[in-house]
């Protein structure tokens, strides 16, 4: 990179180095010391500039070199950047080892893509065509199923195509040259801090299809929307996000692993590439960035990679893909913005966390939503953060911060996680705002009646839990046998519509038609049970009913929908048979 | 020609500032000559142009301004051996048991380089310690950490010696090594330590790094590293399978905090430095296992809850770093159930990559499954007796309440020195499950059921 002036290292304290004599602006990219270790400029004072170094810094002297590339940190934008995994500031971690060893050593910069990868380009547009920012010039077939779109950079003032090429480049190659003499490549670059420009944002209107029936059924998020996963350590939050990049209907995942478990990471990079998209049979991985940043990697690496990976997105959906963000954990994140602030000895708010915490989450999660592109193309990001309060309190600072921002909220709770319910996520204390939005689209794509079962459910979970405070002092015997009925139906939501394996190949997925079955059996058992009830039917009988356990095993069954038929029949002539009398 | 400096201005708790030295790189390793010709040694916090900042491992007890202050340009390193098996060492490294200096085949910085995620290997070799309530219900794996959460006067020392002593990968005659690490505990529980290890053997086959109660707290601060240095050295350059015990890391978190105190910066909660996160990470993360490569380091570092609360911020922040924990309570230690593990708060997250079938048995995860949701169901209903009775409990309830206890008095307890195999973990499981009808285990697929449901009643 350029060089725009020298100054030398004053202080050294842990990722945070302060240089004098260096001309530098808020947040550009530094090389600090022989070895050239990167950095960003986050406070100038005086003749001083304050840097938060990416690397290690042990070693560091006074007096070592610094120099300032003039530029902000930023990403790489083009093919291959699908399949990737990369670090908090988008060096490859696979050329990362190949080039320093099993463990990350320092000062070794990576391009975020290949240089040397050939890609066959084909222009959509043609000498003449005038062009403007973000407009469409040529696609790229990058994987099976995903066709990348080269597209004017936003910064780029655009005019008239003066040459235009088709054939096989890297991302490094011109491919395309406008009349004022600007240059086109398959890739460009883009300062992770800034939002890519849109034309227009616009209200989500369908749902995210994520295959588990707790959040597709109850708390559904819309494609475009905000999403918070709290939860206390062990009540699965990485389990949770990993099965929404797994299933969830987006057409891209970008995963950031921000300051979390390496042994986690190694799992996604070996399972990612076996696993097959429910929706077009290919590896998962070929819809997948992967972003991982450790917990023991450099904090201020950490820091930036959420920028890194929203920027990502951001990009594709500016070609109008719908992109899943996953973010785990933004506690991470909220954290090495804590610890670079106190290194900084700024004035600490809450907890120590810096002042301006709030609204640095804020503009994170605005970064996501659905809009349309500045070529005219929709596109959305759904941005889904899991948040670890310290020892699980929801009233901590990144948790209410958080809240006041997200749309939906799915709790994890340990008392659940305890007992085994997974997903763990408490249906009293969850909450989704896009209900209302998103009615209609059930109606019409699952079924007429899918609300009302809905509604139902949520009512019947609802009431167990008023009920169980009255069984918590009289014992479940002494209610009201309908009530008794109500305790089983809200059970059996539990425990076979709510629960789900996702371990289990079959159950780790399961499609709406299975979802509006499921919950259609449940229901059905509850409408007949009760009208039996009232015929006089024993209650024991009732719930002692064989086809009713059956129908919480067939769910782990491939040929789910012919044994469900078989099960219904059963339930049907054992509610008969009880009515008859022959229990 | 390397200089001494004579210019401290200042000593503050562990802390020594010093003055007009030429520069000093960040982290590097000090040693500082006292009047008496004695040697302490310390490592730089913080470097300028104006002053340096040296935080002293032996404490700075005896310091003064007249010190010589030695830079040595390099940061602190490890002399790593595969004589240091069988060896007793003090908490920064130096020989404790009054043999020879270890001669060094390699130095190796104590601070180590983070492994790269995409050299990990997923672990998934199942670690059989003989102890139900891992194998069963929280199964280790060789590259996991797995921390004990326990409490003070709670037997977590034992519990760790047991696992030390018993743990091993079925079948395998691999090369296996202990590394253990005390961090300021008592002479006394050392001495318990350091017994059983003669007792049994296993001295040969440990490397013991020993900061007792009453060594400077500062030295804390690089115990577990330079026994996690003499682990991967172990691991990585010989090949072994390396178990490292940590004990306390409380104390190790209180030692972080008097060091933040020191250096008055901004706390976070209840005084902790906010990074505590980051240097718990720096530890936690270095276990595991690298493709390609034979050895591996696994994990069990002890910490003791202060006030038995799980969400104080050390047990909660290394909870959200190590791959599950594995609680000893208080209420079964008062009970008399050794080993007093509550499975309901534990958990292994990595279980389901080290079982199953081919590893353990095709039946363990719902097995395991099924013992968590009726022994939960169980504790509940304890809670419900105590107000309404036994009597108003339905029949299915007063089967799981009695399957509760079945379980602490079978499955959890066991001998001291009761080596259970995975088959017999197993064996108990299931005969436990047989107190409850078959209908009651919807966990279970029906043909486990089928082939492992023993026909006759537990007694």
């Amino acid at each position: 990179m350029e060089v725009k002036g020298k100054g030398k290292v004053y202080r050294v304290a842990g990722p945070v180095v302060t240089v004098v004599d260096l001309d530098t602006k808020m947040f550009d990219v530094v090389k600090v010391g022989h070895e050239g270790l990167m950095g960003e400029v986050i406070k100038i004072v005086g003749n001083k500039s304050v840097i938060q170094v990416y690397e290690e810094t042990s070693g560091i002297k006074p007096g070592e070199p610094v120099e300032n590339t003039g530029l902000p940190l930023s990403v790489e934008l083009g093919p291959g950047l699908l399949e990737s995994i990369y670090d908090g500031i988008q060096r490859p971690l696979q050329v990362l080892r190949d080039e320093m060893g099993d463990f990350i050593k320092r000062g070794v910069s990576a391009d975020g893509l290949s240089h040397s990868k050939l890609w066959e380009f084909k222009a959509c547009v043609k000498k003449g065509d005038v062009v403007k920012p973000g407009d469409v010039i040529g696609t790229v077939q990058e994987t099976a199923n995903i066709e990348h779109r080269i597209m004017v950079p936003p910064n780029v003032a655009g005019g008239e195509v003066a040459e235009i090429k088709s054939g096989e480049f890297t991302v490094a190659d011109v491919v395309c040259t406008l009349k004022d003499g600007t240059e086109l490549k398959l890739s460009h670059k883009w300062p992770v801090r800034m939002p890519r420009p849109v034309s227009k944002k616009l209200a989500p209107e369908i749902p995210l299809i994520t295959g588990q029936r707790v959040l597709d059924a109850l708390f559904p998020v819309a494609k475009g929307g905000t999403a918070a996963i709290p939860g206390p350590f062990g009540s699965g939050k990485t389990v949770t996000q990993q099965q929404l990049a797994k299933w969830s209907d987006a057409n891209i995942v970008v995963y950031i692993g921000c300051g979390e478990r390496g042994n986690e990471m190694a799992e996604v990079l070996n399972e990612f590439p076996e696993l097959e998209d429910p929706q077009t049979g290919r590896p998962l991985m070929e819809r997948t960035v992967l972003i991982a940043n450790t917990s023991n990697m450099p904090v201020a690496a950490r820091e930036a990679s959420v920028y890194t990976g929203i920027t990502i997105a951001e990009y594709f959906r500016d070609m109008g893909y719908d992109i899943a963000l996953m973010a785990d954990s933004t506690s991470r994140w909220a954290e090495a913005m804590r610890e670079i602030s106190s290194r900084l000895e700024e004035m600490p708010g809450e907890e120590g966390y810096p002042a301006y915490l709030s609204a640095r989450l804020a503009e994170f999660y605005e970064r996501g939503g659905l809009a349309v592109s500045l070529c005219g193309a929709k596109g959305s990001i759904t941005v889904i953060g899991a948040v670890s309060p310290a020892g699980g309190d929801f009233s901590e600072p990144v948790t209410q911060n958080t809240l006041r921002i997200v749309k939906v909220f799915w709790a994890l709770d340990s008392k659940l996680s305890q007992r085994r319910h997974f997903p763990a996520i408490n249906w009293l204390n969850s909450y989704t705002l896009y209900m209302d939005t998103l009615a209609p689209w059930y109606t019409d794509n699952v079924a007429p009646d899918w609300n009302e079962l809905r509604e139902k459910a949520m009512a019947t979970l609802q009431l167990e839990s008023e009920l169980l405070e009255i069984v918590q002092l009289v014992g479940s015997d002494a209610l009201p046998e309908f009530q008794q009925i109500t305790l089983e139906t809200a059970r059996m939501i539990r425990e076979i519509f709510l629960q789900q394996n996702s371990f289990h190949p079959v159950d780790t997925y399961c499609s709406f038609d299975k979802q509006y079955k499921l919950l259609k059996s449940i229901t059905r058992w509850n409408e007949l049970a009760e009208r039996y009830l009232a015929d006089g039917a024993p209650i024991k009988a009732l719930v002692a009913m064989t086809s009713k356990a059956e129908l919480g095993k067939i769910r782990f069954e491939e040929n789910f929908d012919e044994l469900l038929v078989g099960v219904m029949d059963r339930m049907e002539a054992e509610f008969a048979e009880i009515g008859s009398g022959g229990y | 020609m390397v200089k001494e400096y004579k210019t401290i201005t200042q000593v503050a708790g562990p802390l020594i500032f010093v003055e007009k030295t030429e520069p000093v790189g960040y982290g590097e390793f000090v040693s500082i000559r006292l009047a008496d010709g004695s040697i302490k040694r310390g490592e730089v916090l913080d470097t300028s142009e104006d002053v340096v900042v040296v935080q002293v491992y032996e404490g700075t007890g005896g310091l003064n301004k007249d010190c010589a202050v030695t830079f040595t340009g390099e940061s602190l390193k490890l002399p790593a051996s595969i004589d240091l098996l069988g060896r007793i060492l003090s908490g920064s490294g130096q020989p404790r048991d009054g043999g020879p200096q270890i001669i060094p085949e390699k130095m190796m910085d104590i601070y180590g380089a983070s492994m790269n995620p995409y050299s990990r290997a997923q672990p998934n070799e199942f670690i059989q310690t003989g102890i139900s309530t891992i194998d069963g219900t929280n199964t280790l794996v060789r590259g996991q950490k797995l921390p004990i959460f326990s409490g003070a006067g709670l037997p977590h020392m034992e519990i760790a010696l047991q696992i030390a002593r018993q743990a091993q990968v079925p079948g395998s005659s691999e090369k296996f090594a202990v590394v253990f690490a005390a961090m300021g505990i008592t002479n006394e529980e050392a001495q318990y330590a350091m017994e059983d290890f003669e007792k049994t053997g296993a001295l040969e086959r440990a490397v013991v790094f020993l900061n007792l109660a009453d060594d400077p707290a500062v030295e804390r601060l690089i115990t577990p590293k330079m026994a996690l240095t003499a682990a991967e050295y172990l691991a990585y350059e010989h090949d072994m399978h390396v178990l490292v015990i940590l004990t306390d890391v409380t104390n190790y978190c209180e030692a972080l905090r008097q060091m933040g105190a020191a250096r008055e910066e901004v706390p976070a909660r209840r005084g902790y430095p906010g990074y505590m996160y980051t240097d718990l990470a720096s530890i936690y993360e270095r276990a595991g296992v690298i493709k390609g490569n034979k050895g591996s380091v696994t994990q069990i570092p002890i910490l003791t809850m202060p006030g038995d609360d799980i969400t104080h911020p050390i047990p909660d922040l290394s909870g959200y770093i190590t791959e599950g924990q594995i609680v000893v309570s208080r209420e079964l230690h008062r009970k008399g159930i050794y080993p007093p593990i509550n499975v309901l708060p534990s958990l292994s997250r990595l279980m389901g990559s080290g079982i199953g079938n081919g590893k353990t048995r095709e039946d363990h995860k719902a097995v395991s499954d099924q013992l968590y949701a009726g022994y939960a169901e169980g504790r509940d209903l304890r809670g419900l007796v105590a107000i309404v009775g036994k009597d108003a409990l339905s029949e299915r309830d007063k089967k799981i309440l009695e399957f509760a206890d079945l379980f602490e008095d079978k499955f959890t307890r066991q001998g001291r020195s009761e080596n259970r195999s995975i088959e017999d973990t197993l064996a108990v499981g299931w005969n436990i499950l047989s107190s409850l009808p078959k209908t009651y285990l919807g966990r279970i697929d029906n043909k486990y059921i089928d082939k492992y449901y023993p026909e006759k009643p537990a007694e």
